[in-house]
């Protein structure tokens, strides 16, 4: 909401600075988006004089100007050719900053001869484009005058927020009232005194409203005026138009945007000599009925929509626009006033469906004071009046007053307890005032009477708001938290801590950790199960960004691609977040996934890098699984994993049906149809699913017996069909004595010549240990008689020989 | 300061996000909010992908009684996109509900984040009304800050930096999680995670948060294994 500082002081009287104002503004809630002040800006300019301008001596296009600045007179060189003797122009001393091209100004000789200053172009000012000479002003603006002061330009122009709940501050005059209630000034009552009307208006307001639709439009008043001459309004009303960046238009339609304006009170005059004559009514449209609204273009009305008609035709879309075959033009001479009241639901409503956005709906939208409707009539007709002469008609009104008349109980000691400080009574009795409220009541029980303009307050928190603002949020005293007991509590769950475990484990192993957006497009979340119809944006912000993410791993395989084309072609990237099976609460789990693409490494001297390939991504599972406190330990793992993975080259840890994570090498279609390049090893964990602890507190330990008896270590090949996972051998071996066997690794693999088609070899190294006593040879075989037996049970295959 | 960590789903429905919030479906609010919209069941109000945490507010409280005194992280959306507005992005928000807790609470609360958070000791902390229709009185807070050109340095200067939203929490709020609202009281506030991100170390652009660039990630990220503490230091 913008407007001059002039036009404040029309209903502020205060003597209070720009910057005070201002400042001010912000601090009870109004905030200053910006401040336009071109008399400050433009301050060092000033109208002077060429008491003569003489050729340079060793320059033929310069001039040796002498300038009367009204203080004194100064030496100019000056290059432009309109420059000469007895003409008026615009003086910058040195020290001065250019507008137009940001050239500090200084002291200088220029061919010899001594410059204090220069005459300046519109270029030069930042007025225009115009640098074909130095501005030259008419002979009676008066030396030493400030040049943005003879312009009419030294009227600041303010800018300020307002907040949806403060409609009453969408004209000057409230905020005035506001500022006033601050203490930087008195609040001017404006002047609605009845103009009595000389005859009856022959157009007359009518309410055509369903029953249960009354308050669409609950009143609206008019009034004719004939004989008017409407022309340009005077320079003033312009000259503030223009400043908040309406476009003048003519006396009578500029007094409905000055109005709206400065008194928050939208109005629409029509050219009675282009309607029909017959009454107007306020009516809903019927579906299909047509208008060309005042911006030119034709709208389609429906059902439910507050519309102007005359027996003829729809002339206005009620508290959004009116339409431009009715509206008053430079030949009016008959014009007829509305000033109705409309309700915030539908006006906002219509103006959504049609697209248009205007001031009155702006403020309909909010909320309009329903006593203005009244006196709305009174102010335009005053104005109206003085600009175009003419007669005013009586009244026409329809409907009734909405019964506005409301009041909040308040206890002034809330400011204390909820406001945190002391305002005296006496003080919160004062702002309330200077906001209009009525205050009754004594001791802690006060009931405030609201003003028809603050419809937006309804309960003590409002008026305390109020309070507090007025009274400044500067002057409440800061107070730290303080903690109940010596030690927090602690703010994470377990679930929580998990994740933040997994991070860092991750980064810890040289993955990058990314943030992707939770949407992607249909076609990538159908790769990975998802695109379901329920997870389908309706109103995405691209079509590349279209469906709620079923997993992560898309997200990161294309930014891993992006990466690789910057010339990162061994990304590792990972990301703890979200990912959506459902749009139910329950729908959406949190999930660790990674992908490493390309090689494991740059060349080595040491060890060529191969491909990322399954393992790396169930080592990155692993590890994160353990970070989150996962028994890795009894995990299985099988062969099986979803089709976005490589299903020779992928896997599934779980804890029987639980499945904790998914890892192994993207699917070749999946990336291609993902415009990626393999290879790419990727993993997904479900944290949410890892077992929570059961223990709580500091985790007390059994006692650590350490075994002083020497570990052996045994190695075996075991010949397989080849489709027997390791897994199986492992377990097999490490279950074989529970007491003696401590670890069993995998350590080679031979499939092809001397074994056999569809075999295998298997190599695992088995260390066993006692916790009582060194092992002997004997019992060492035993063991290991233990453990081919054991294997040739439960997998089927054979020492090999 | 006490505070908890809680969490909620991003998928809401109409009711946490807005209504309960003291947001009724013809608020203004709704339409400044730019909402994402998934396909609702018949006769339901559509799901919306949440416009901030406060919802997760609504779902604590239903579940515990006061006194509340937690943190909210989580992603938020809105369909907005250019240099300072990302379809999505990270807010967090604080939550503290007892019989007492008031204004300046709300104010000595949010002055010590800002200072620990910027690592400026005397860092100026202004709070202006506003309005948001979950809290009441409300605030925006700004933090002072010195332009020197195209540079930015928060700290003691002459202009202000607006950072977060803040208020005492709506009664109508608590009334709708079934709590008194003449027995208890306290405040709410919410903080954009990447807006304060980029006043603190000076990132430009919003979208880049997004963009997984591992120049990007390597060049503003952080050293894993060492944790920010209040009493090891927050910055390494």
């Amino acid at each position: 909401m913008k407007f001059t500082l002039g036009w404040l002081k029309e209903h502020l009287e205060t003597d209070a600075s720009l910057d005070e104002i201002t400042d001010r503004l912000t601090m009870i809630g109004l905030e200053l988006e910006g401040v336009e002040d071109k008399a400050r800006d433009l301050a060092a300019f000033t109208v002077a004089h060429v008491v003569s301008a003489e050729k340079h001596p060793d320059a033929d296009r310069l001039r040796v100007c002498i300038v009367d600045t009204g203080t004194e007179q100064v030496q100019v060189i000056c290059g432009a050719p309109n420059a000469r003797t007895g003409m008026k122009g615009v003086f910058a001393p040195a020290g001065t900053t250019i507008p137009g091209t940001g050239l500090h100004l200084k002291k200088s000789k220029i061919r010899g001869v001594e410059s204090n200053g220069m005459l300046c172009s519109e270029r030069e000012m930042g007025l225009s484009d115009d640098h074909e000479g130095i501005i030259d002003l008419p002979e009676d603006a008066p030396v030493g005058q400030p040049f943005a002061q003879w312009l009419g330009l030294d009227d600041p122009v303010i800018d300020i927020a307002i907040t949806p709940n403060r409609q009453d501050c969408l004209g000057v005059h409230g905020v005035a009232r506001d500022l006033a209630a601050s203490g930087i000034g008195t609040l001017k009552p404006f002047d609605a005194t009845p103009i009595a009307g000389t005859f009856e208006s022959p157009i007359k307001w009518q309410r055509d409203l369903p029953a249960d639709a009354q308050d669409a439009c609950p009143m609206v008043v008019g009034r004719t005026f004939r004989n008017v001459k409407n022309g340009p309004s005077p320079d003033w009303l312009q000259r503030r138009l223009l400043a908040i960046g309406l476009r003048p238009i003519s006396a009578l339609v500029d007094i409905t945007n000055f109005v709206t304006y400065d008194l928050g009170r939208p109005l629409h005059v029509f050219d009675a000599d282009k309607l029909s004559g017959k009454d107007l009514v306020m009516r809903f449209a019927k579906k299909g009925e047509t208008i060309l609204a005042l911006d030119g273009k034709t709208y389609e009305l429906d059902d439910g929509m507050t519309v102007i008609a005359d027996d003829r035709a729809v002339h206005g879309i009620g508290g959004i626009m009116g339409g431009e075959e009715t509206g008053c033009t430079e030949g009016t001479t008959n014009v007829f006033l509305e000033v109705a009241l409309f309700d915030t639901v539908r006006t906002a409503a219509t103006g959504r469906t049609l697209g248009i956005e205007s001031d009155a709906r702006y403020r309909f939208e909010r909320g309009v004071d329903p006593e203005s409707a009244l006196w709305g009539a009174e102010v335009a007709a005053r104005l109206v009046q003085e600009f175009c002469g003419g007669e005013a008609s009586e009244l026409t009104i329809a409907g009734e007053m909405p019964d506005w008349h409301h009041h909040v109980d308040y206890r002034p000691s809330r400011m204390r307890t909820l406001g945190g400080v002391d305002v005296p009574d006496d003080e919160q009795r004062r702002i309330l005032g200077a906001l209009g409220f009525e205050v009754f009541g004594k001791g802690d029980k006060w009931q405030a009477s609201a003003p028809s303009w603050r419809r937006d307050v309804t309960r003590e928190v409002d008026l305390i708001e109020d309070v507090a603002r007025i009274h400044g949020y500067d002057n409440i005293p800061a107070v730290s938290l303080s903690l109940d007991g010596a030690l927090p509590p602690v703010a994470v769950t377990p679930a929580q801590r998990r994740r933040r475990q997994a991070r860092r484990t991750l980064a810890a192993r040289g993955l990058d950790e990314a943030v992707t957006w939770s949407f992607l497009n249909r076609g990538a979340a159908e790769l990975f199960g998802g695109g379901q119809d329920q997870l389908i944006l309706l109103n995405p912000i691209s079509a590349d960004l279209d469906a709620m993410r079923p997993s992560i791993l898309p997200n990161l395989i294309q930014a891993a691609q992006r990466n690789a084309n910057r010339g990162e072609a061994d990304g590792a990237l990972f990301e703890v977040g979200p990912q959506y099976a459902d749009a139910s609460p329950d729908g959406q789990d949190i999930v660790a996934a990674g992908v490493r693409m390309g090689m494991s490494g740059p060349r080595h001297w040491a060890g060529k890098p191969r491909a990322a390939d399954v393992f790396d991504a169930k080592a990155d599972a692993l590890a994160a699984l353990d970070a989150a406190g996962a028994p890795v330990a009894n995990l299985q793992i099988t062969g099986d994993a979803p089709g976005w993975y490589h299903p020779g080259r992928s896997g599934t840890l779980r804890l029987g049906a639980n499945v904790l994570a998914w890892f192994g090498e993207a699917h070749p279609r999946v990336l291609a149809a993902l415009d990626a390049k393999g290879p790419v090893a990727a993993f997904e964990i479900f944290l949410d699913r890892v077992p929570e602890p059961r223990r709580k507190g500091g985790k007390k330990r059994p006692l650590l017996e350490p075994a002083p008896y020497p570990a052996v270590a045994r190695d075996f090949a075991f010949v397989l069909d080849a489709d027997v996972p390791a897994d199986k051998v492992v377990r097999a071996a490490a279950t074989a004595d529970k007491a003696l066997v401590r670890n069993v690794d995998v350590f080679d693999l031979y499939e092809g010549e001397g074994i056999g088609d569809g075999k295998k070899s298997l190599a695992i190294s088995v260390t066993l240990q006692s916790a009582d006593r060194t092992l002997t040879d004997a019992e060492i075989d035993a063991v290991a008689d233990k453990i081919v037996a054991a294997i040739a049970k439960q997998t089927g295959g054979a020492l090999r020989g | 300061m006490g505070f908890t960590i809680a969490e909620g789903p991003d998928i809401e429905s109409d009711w946490y996000n807005f209504t309960a919030l003291n947001i009724p479906p013809d608020h203004p609010a709704r339409q400044m909010h730019d909402t994402f919209y998934l396909p609702g069941q018949d006769g339901e109000a559509n799901p919306v992908l949440r416009t901030h945490t406060s919802p997760v507010q609504i779902r604590y409280m239903e579940k515990n009684p006061p006194p509340v005194r937690i943190l909210v992280p989580g992603r938020t959306y809105r369909s907005d996109s250019d240099m300072t507005h990302t379809p999505m992005f990270h807010q967090f928000e604080g939550l503290v509900i007892d019989e007492s807790t008031h204004m300046g609470h709300l104010k000595g609360c949010l002055i010590d984040f800002c200072r620990a958070y910027f690592e400026v000791d005397d860092v100026p902390v202004r709070f202006r009304p506003s309005h948001f229709p979950f809290t009441e009185p409300s605030a925006e807070v700004d933090i002072g800050c010195i332009r020197d050109g195209g540079d930015l340095r928060i700290g003691k200067g002459d202009d202000w930096l607006e950072i977060l939203g803040c208020g005492m929490v709506h009664p109508k709020v608590l009334e709708n999680c079934g709590i008194d609202s003449e027995k208890y009281q306290g405040f709410a506030f919410g903080v954009g995670c990447e807006r304060i991100a980029m006043l603190k170390y000076g990132i430009p652009d919003l979208r880049t948060f997004f963009d997984a660039d591992l120049r990007w990630l390597r060049h503003y990220g952080f050293v894993p294994l060492d944790v920010p503490s209040m009493t090891g230091g927050l910055s390494a």
